[in-house]
């Protein structure tokens, strides 16, 4: 994480042209599996994506993503098997949970929802894969870079 | 209806005698109430094992602490001298009913042991508010006289309406009596309650747009020192390890940037969710006055509206938390457009 974090303070675009750093957290099952589709069946994707592998969407706990803003990542994106597919039978659903009220808080406290997106994605749908990724990225960049959490000291 | 004033001095009465009857009855070892503060606007939590001394009792309007805070099971239980478990009596205004049977939800405490006194709750005071309005005079005295409030200092007096003066909860309030469980309420006690809540309260709140949100939540939070007595003073924070005394990792910064403000209160937020049982403790202890209640009445209504559920009011329901359901509202997910 640490690792990640830093090159992320480091990867500051100096460029017109802004591009949003987004932290995804896919799950080793079926998004990652997924990702690797995309990859191997040459889809085009935006590569404004970082991954991070974890064994399940049903890791997620809020304290990465709050730690992702915080840390200055301009968007998180969290993707993991669809309900009912968990190789855990129901990780996704216990996240699913925690992601509902996590996107409420979020949007309470003002931070702009989109900012964090959540979405399924099984092994075999790396064209939906490519689709939802130029979605966020999309979905991102019109929010601009994430400035709330500049720390002042 | 008469007024507050004789309305404290019904509960008051009531609690005294239902708890020296327990007390006669050997049916408690002990009884938890509150009792005359140590300094003016509050009240303190006193344990009483004697049947002579539940004169000691009171309910004003200041009994803020949610006593179930002492079964929490970071406090040390009560034992006897050999080391049997002591029978609690507790004093129980609606919120402290809430917050013993969430924690009994929770495998944290076990009924056999407790009695509530139920009390019909009449509201407890804003005391930050007051003490904001009064600002660097010092308060000597507080009491309440017919519908209002009165706070006496040194060479000042002034009088505050009891019904605007009252906890934002306290307002919105629907369960004033602690609901009955494994019979172990006397008193006043809800059978069976149902609540219907609009949540109008933060209607306006959310009808702003994210950035004038975030505005406010900067300005109120900003004031937060992370001395932590929000914490400690939930009945609901009882992690043997607060995530903010982790050090490995570390999740958020222990300054006082901003950032970490927000980090703290975010994570407390979705700690909170599902369990909050909006007694308004957390905002009547802070010493720099932040207002919580706001985020305490969001999470009552995230829980309400998604997953149809409310803490504390029976032993059967499993919060959403602790479980899942294929039917969950996604409506959040990203899709294909």
């Amino acid at each position: 994480m640490n690792e990640i974090t830093s090159e992320s303070k480091q990867m500051k675009n100096t460029d017109d042209e802004w591009e949003p750093k987004i932290l995804a957290f896919l799950c080793n099952w079926c998004s990652y599996a997924g990702a690797d589709l995309a990859g191997v069946s040459r889809i085009q994707y935006p590569p404004n994506i970082r991954v991070v592998r974890v064994p399940c969407s049903g890791r997620i706990n809020p304290y990465f993503i709050v730690k992702a803003l915080l840390d200055g990542w301009d968007g998180v994106l969290v993707s993991g098997c669809h309900p009912g597919d968990c190789h855990y039978l129901t990780g996704n659903l216990v996240a699913r949970r925690r992601f509902g009220i996590l996107k409420d808080l979020l949007e309470f406290f003002g931070i702009e929802p989109d900012r964090v997106n959540f979405m399924w994605a099984s092994a075999a749908e790396g064209e939906r894969f490519a689709v939802l990724i130029r979605k966020t990225t999309k979905l991102v960049k019109k929010m601009g870079p994430n400035k709330k959490f500049e720390k002042k000291w | 209806m008469g007024d507050i004033e004789s309305e404290n001095q019904d509960i008051e009465n009531s609690i005294k005698e239902l708890a020296r009857n327990l007390l006669r009855d050997k049916e408690v070892d002990v009884i938890i109430g509150y009792t005359k503060g140590t300094v003016p606007l509050s009240s303190s939590p006193v344990f009483i094992t004697r049947e002579e001394d539940t004169d000691k009792l009171l309910w004003n309007n200041l009994c803020y602490v949610n006593l179930a805070n002492y079964l929490a099971p970071r406090i040390p239980k009560l034992y006897d001298e050999e080391g049997q478990k002591l029978k609690v009596g507790i004093v129980a205004k609606g919120c402290v009913g809430r917050a013993l049977i969430h924690l009994a939800v929770e495998n944290q405490i076990n009924f056999e042991n407790i009695k509530m006194i139920g009390i019909s709750c009449n509201g407890i005071i804003n005391r930050k508010r007051i003490e904001k309005e009064i600002g660097e005079r010092e308060i000597l005295e507080t009491s309440i006289l017919g519908n209002s409030i009165i706070v006496k200092g040194r060479d000042f007096e002034e009088t505050f309406p009891f019904d605007e003066y009252l906890n934002e909860l306290c307002k919105v309030c629907k369960v004033k009596s602690p609901p009955n469980v494994d019979d172990s309420c006397v008193g006043e006690c809800l059978e069976n309650p149902v609540i219907e809540d609009d949540f109008n309260d933060i209607s306006d709140f959310e009808s702003k747009t994210s950035e004038e949100k975030w505005v406010y939540i900067k300005d109120t939070l900003s004031a937060c020192t992370r001395c932590y007595a929000c914490r400690e003073v939930c009945p609901m924070c009882y992690c043997n390890l607060c995530f903010v005394d982790q050090n490995k990792p570390i999740w958020f910064g222990k300054t006082t940037d901003f950032t970490d403000i927000f980090a703290f209160h975010f994570n407390r937020a979705m700690h909170l969710a599902g369990r909050c049982v909006a007694c308004g403790a957390c905002s009547s202890v802070c010493p720099m006055g932040i207002d919580l209640n706001l985020i305490t009445r969001k999470l009552e209504k995230i829980v309400k509206e998604r997953y149809n559920f409310t803490s504390g009011m029976d032993k059967e329901t499993v919060p959403p938390m602790m479980s899942f359901s294929m039917d969950d509202k996604e409506e959040f997910m990203m899709e294909e457009d």
